[in-house]
């Protein structure tokens, strides 16, 4: 790619390098190389032989399976409660709100145990709601129900973030155009604001179920570890790897494929507005 | 755009926070070891590294400090893992002098390999306990309660040592537990009790030992039907072979057996 363009245009060196410094290029490299190469180890640990028969082992397709039912019901979850808390964060001025806005971030950079126990003490059997979850007849103790509450917990954040800075970017000019016509605060919503952010909704939601798929800490932590009840694929491949690494490093490869799927997804879907507010 | 800036301080921060972790971690490891007196009443010098299972982790922590007492110049670093887990890394090359496995399942996957420097010698022996919350909510009194309606018993996977334990008991009493988890290791199952998630759970007498007032342990007498055996063994290319063997001898001689039975350990 480099001749290709520095014989196109031969007078201005480094063009070809968009006018970066070499030197930012060379650190940009190591950095790739970092993500890309124990991604490359893995693949390359695959027994492909065995490939097929270990990732349609029947504890496989359960593990995958709810891992996809439970992170499409968090994504739903996310975006049911995501919009609202993003909607009021960007376009409402109140006390403590910065404070809000950076709790509702917290379970970006918490580790997942720390979540899990959180959880626990908050919706736990002998937690802050459990009892009364109880009384009720809930119970969410390894239940799967527990499985996505620790999905939407770690992955709202990311909903929230996307959307909230692209509320903000797009302003609020058209909102009051649309309101000073008539237009009720639930119309304006409807037919304004929200299709003007629409990409980076769904790249919100898109990576939302990507990390939603890739919990594990939280659920290990919370809901336990049962076959198609709690079980995640990443839980099963932490328990595969005690017996049969094989079987976890196909099945990591399975979980790799998913999520960069989704991220494609999300980048193509999200375009040049969609990801504004994760930069 | 508010944001935007907002997160870029963030990040900025948090790469900040990351890398003084990633130089103080640095530099203590690069810390070196007290110095090395030339030469000690025993002959013995140098440092190693111990590979112990997590179960250990008490108990070989105070052996540990014993030797190194009773040993002057000598350094002994432990790090603490599931035995499947330190198993991958001494495959992959860690540097481990000796390694001290929760089961000889584990064990043998590195003498089949050639590893571990002649035969292991079991040190240890431990067996399954019931754990409840304090109190005991549900009211267990024997293994057969485990399977009881109603009862949320928590145990281990069978791919793991203590869960291949459960599945041994369970076979040679005839009673099947419907478990409402399967955990990977047994602390995973000791939290879920301690936390009250669960009635009751599977686990080994020293957990419930080591564990405080925070759960209260049932034994019960068919736990006799599954033992779980600790063996231990230096690897076969440790830089200091003789300190390694030094210290296996420790954990089976007096000492380390005085340790191990006080934490609730059997003899092998």
């Amino acid at each position: 790619m480099t001749a290709t363009s520095s014989t196109r245009t031969p007078a201005r060196p480094g063009a070809a390098l968009g006018g970066i410094p070499r030197w930012v290029v060379a650190i940009a490299a190591v950095g790739g190389a970092l993500v890309l190469l124990p991604l490359v180890a893995l693949v390359l640990r695959v027994e492909w032989p065995r490939f097929g028969e270990l990732v349609t082992s029947e504890s496989s397709v359960a593990a995958l399976g709810l891992s996809l039912r439970t992170s499409a019901t968090a994504t739903v979850l996310c975006i049911l409660l995501g919009v609202p808390l993003a909607l009021v964060l960007a376009r409402t001025r109140f006390g403590g709100q910065q404070v809000l806005r950076s709790l509702v971030l917290v379970p970006l950079v918490l580790p997942p145990v720390v979540g899990g126990l959180a959880l626990l003490y908050a919706f736990g059997r002998r937690g802050l709601l459990g009892e009364s979850l109880e009384v009720a007849g809930i119970t969410i103790a390894f239940s799967t129900t527990a499985v996505v509450l620790a999905q939407t917990f770690v992955a709202l954040p990311f909903l929230v973030l996307s959307l909230e800075g692209a509320l903000r970017t797009a302003g609020t000019r058209y909102e009051a155009v649309a309101s000073t016509l008539g237009a009720s605060p639930t119309t304006v919503l409807r037919r304004v604001t929200l299709p003007l952010v629409l990409p980076s909704l769904v790249s919100g939601a898109v990576l939302s179920f990507a990390r939603a798929l890739g919990e594990f800490g939280a659920t290990l932590t919370f809901a336990g570890s049962l076959e198609g009840v709690t079980r995640t694929l990443p839980l099963e491949i932490y328990l595969q790897r005690e017996t049969d690494p094989d079987a976890a490093g196909a099945l990591s490869l399975v979980l790799l494929v998913v999520a960069v799927a989704v991220v494609a997804v999300a980048h193509r879907v999200g375009g040049s507005t969609g990801m504004r507010g994760l930069r | 755009m508010i944001s935007r800036t907002t997160l870029t301080r963030a990040l900025r921060a948090t790469a900040a926070a990351a890398l003084l972790v990633a130089l103080t971690s640095c530099a203590s490891t690069s810390t070196p070891a007290e110095p090395d007196p030339a030469a000690s009443g025993t002959g013995l010098s140098g440092d190693i590294t111990v590979f112990a299972a997590a179960s250990l982790t008490a108990t070989f922590t105070e052996i540990a400090a014993q030797f190194e007492e009773e040993n002057p110049g000598t350094s002994v670093e432990l790090s603490f893992a599931g035995s499947s887990d330190l198993v991958t890394q001494i495959t992959e090359g860690a540097p481990a002098d000796v390694f001290a496995s929760a089961d000889t399942t584990n064990m043998t996957k590195l003498t089949d390999v050639d590893l571990i420097a002649g035969s292991p010698v079991d040190f240890a022996s431990n067996t399954l306990t019931i754990a409840v919350p304090p109190g005991n909510p549900a009211n267990i009194g024997s293994f057969a309660d485990l399977a009881r309606e109603g009862v949320s018993t928590v145990i281990c996977a069978p791919q793991v040592p203590c869960g291949a334990a459960t599945a041994t008991t369970e076979e040679a009493t005839g009673i099947d537990i419907s478990p409402v988890s399967e955990e990977s290791s047994v602390t995973d199952v000791l939290g879920k009790i301690s936390s009250g998630q669960g009635d009751a759970g599977l686990v080994y007498v020293t957990d419930v030992a080591g564990a405080g007032d925070t759960v209260e342990g049932i034994t019960f007498a068919e736990s006799s039907e599954a033992v779980n055996i600790y063996p231990i063994g230096a690897v076969a290319d440790s830089a200091n072979a003789e300190l390694a063997q030094a210290f296996v001898d420790y954990v089976t001689g007096v000492v380390g057996q005085r340790v191990l039975a006080a934490a609730g350990f059997g003899t092998p």
